[in-house]
């Protein structure tokens, strides 16, 4: 299958400071795909390298089969890209920035564009110094969607919408992904990253932790196990991340399901959930947890 | 076309207010001058008895009898630095301002080439200082005609010519540094501009410091020079356009290769 993105053993250190280490990743076409990670773990580094602002210290990207090194434009042309902290010129109005991004891309986009603002319920005829955040990063999405891309790169790219933002946003993702766009997301909020992302990428202090389906992530074997009724934790073996709440306890257990059943059935239970236990649980655990 | 339009309509307030600013005491010195021409002799005295202070601007060799000479000092000295400081920082900021407001992730992540982005800024940078100089110009001229002064065209032109590539010197050197910088360095032009000016000052006062109007695009605007000689000085002049030219080579060379952050 065609990839989207390719990346072999990329490397960057600015002067002595680690931006990433040796980062092997490729996305598919048609992919949805999350990159997450804690703040400073190199996600916009990667991003940066593959847009070609920054160069690498050593390894290679390439993007639909083209190192970016030597065929920058022409990525680009078919690349729209969200940055995670949106700035314009401060003293141009909304429409202006979104006709002045089509303009050098040479693209007629004005109808894509009034239909993106729509659906955002962006004021175009404000200035750019009168946004907020969350406005301003709707104006990133226009610009990064406008044209059509066929590989959609966005860093970070809900952090300042509005709840019922962050959904439409998504939902407009998830037309283009099925009219055959490839998106690749970075994020550090795991729920939204498990709800969309079909392949996902943990990264941590510039370095590759794992990279597979987000239903694979999640799926680690344990479960997350609550019971009320008891006020102290049963004595079980492979018991993680105990809270215990008045008389609820709640434990990842990883172990045997029928000694868990078995040691369950001995107490005096009033309730009983078992569920998998979500991205963000297991991240936290297995990689949140050396931060404390 | 699209960038180069996007840079001029960036950079049109400050052209129009610098060019309004020195358009318009460049117009008050010339309108003024009537009334100097008739005090001319003590103001001639005056002005060249101050030793090495005369010296320094060049004022013991005019003649302030003549419009030409009063020109070449007084209007001199406003087009100069102002057409200095407005280059220098309209030159350090093309490049930078776009990492400093953060707005060069927006700029090159669009299918341009960096070398493209440099070419129309630095035309953009040129195109300005051309206009700001054809609006002093014309003021000018104006002013000329409105006190009944008819100097000789050839060295009113010939100064002209060349504070027109002092500033476009002024604004390459800034262009340069401007590719190797990521913050605003407003400050780091406009030193630039000064230091040109005070330079000059130096090798105006003692024979010894002459040297250094090799290194000051002043070195080739002295009004007295091109009056006397009837041409810009050639030899601070060649020196002058290799500076230009190194740093637009640097510019583009830098801004190639460089991490935009």
């Amino acid at each position: 299958m065609p990839k989207a993105i390719e990346i072999s053993s990329l490397t960057k250190y600015y002067g002595k400071a680690r931006g990433i280490v040796d980062l092997n990743l490729t996305v598919d076409e048609g992919d949805f795909f999350g990159f997450i990670g804690p703040n400073g773990a190199g996600k916009s580094t990667t991003i940066r390298a593959l847009l070609g602002l920054i160069f690498p210290t050593s390894g290679s990207t390439a993007i639909f089969g083209k190192p970016v090194s030597r065929n920058r434009s022409d990525i680009l042309d078919a690349v729209g890209y969200m940055p995670s902290e949106a700035f314009f010129y401060p003293t141009m109005r909304v429409r202006d920035v979104i006709r002045f991004s089509a303009d050098l891309r040479g693209k007629d986009c004005r109808e894509e564009a009034r239909s993106l603002c729509d659906r955002l319920e962006l004021d175009t005829a404000k200035k750019i110094s009168e946004l907020s955040l969350g406005n301003r990063k709707k104006v990133s999405i226009v610009c990064a969607l406008q044209h059509r891309p066929k590989l959609c790169i966005l860093d970070e790219p809900t952090s300042g919408l509005d709840p019922l933002m962050q959904r439409e946003f998504y939902i407009i993702l998830k037309e283009r992904n099925a009219q055959g766009a490839t998106i690749f997301l970075s994020s550090h909020v795991l729920s939204e990253i498990q709800r969309y992302c079909k392949h996902a990428a943990v990264i941590r202090e510039g370095r590759l932790l794992v990279c597979d389906s987000t239903r694979n992530l999640g799926h680690t074997g344990a479960k997350r196990v609550t019971v009320s009724g008891i006020a102290s934790p049963p004595s079980l073996e492979n018991m993680r991340d105990v809270k215990i709440t008045e008389n609820t306890v709640s434990f990842l257990y990883g172990g045997d399901i029928r000694r868990l059943l078995g040691i369950l059935a001995s107490l005096p239970l009033t309730d009983i959930k078992i569920d998998e236990p979500d991205l963000e649980e297991i991240f936290l655990h297995d990689y949140g947890k050396e931060d404390a | 076309m699209v960038l180069l339009r996007h840079e001029m309509k960036q950079g049109r307030a400050a052209l129009i207010l610098w060019t309004a600013s020195i358009a318009l005491l460049l117009a008050v010195c010339i309108l003024i001058y009537p009334e100097m021409e008739s005090q001319v002799n003590e103001i001639s005295g005056m002005f060249s008895d101050m030793g090495s202070f005369s010296a320094a601007f060049g004022m013991d060799q005019i003649d302030f009898g003549e419009f030409i000479g009063f020109f070449g000092i007084e209007c001199g000295n406003i087009l100069g630095l102002g057409g200095a400081f407005y280059a220098a920082m309209s030159g350090i900021s093309s490049l930078a301002k776009e990492e400093k407001q953060h707005t060069a992730e927006f700029l090159l992540t669009h299918p341009v080439p960096r070398r493209k982005v440099v070419a129309k800024k630095l035309l953009a940078v040129l195109l300005q200082i051309l206009i700001l100089n054809i609006a002093v110009i014309a003021i000018t001229i104006l002013s000329t005609l409105v006190i009944g002064e008819r100097p000789e065209i050839r060295p009113m032109a010939l100064i002209f010519l060349a504070y027109l590539i002092l500033q476009i010197e002024i604004a390459s050197v800034c262009f340069g540094i401007s590719s190797f910088i990521s913050r605003g360095g407003l400050g780091i032009g406009l030193g630039i501009a000064a230091l040109f000016y005070v330079l000059n000052l130096i090798a105006n006062l003692t024979e010894k410091a002459r040297f250094l109007k090799y290194l000051t695009p002043f070195g080739y605007t002295e009004s007295a020079d091109i009056i006397a000689d009837g041409r810009i000085p050639p030899q601070y002049l060649t020196v002058g356009i290799l500076f230009a030219l190194a740093g637009i080579t640097a510019a583009f060379y830098r801004y190639g290769t460089k991490d935009i952050a």
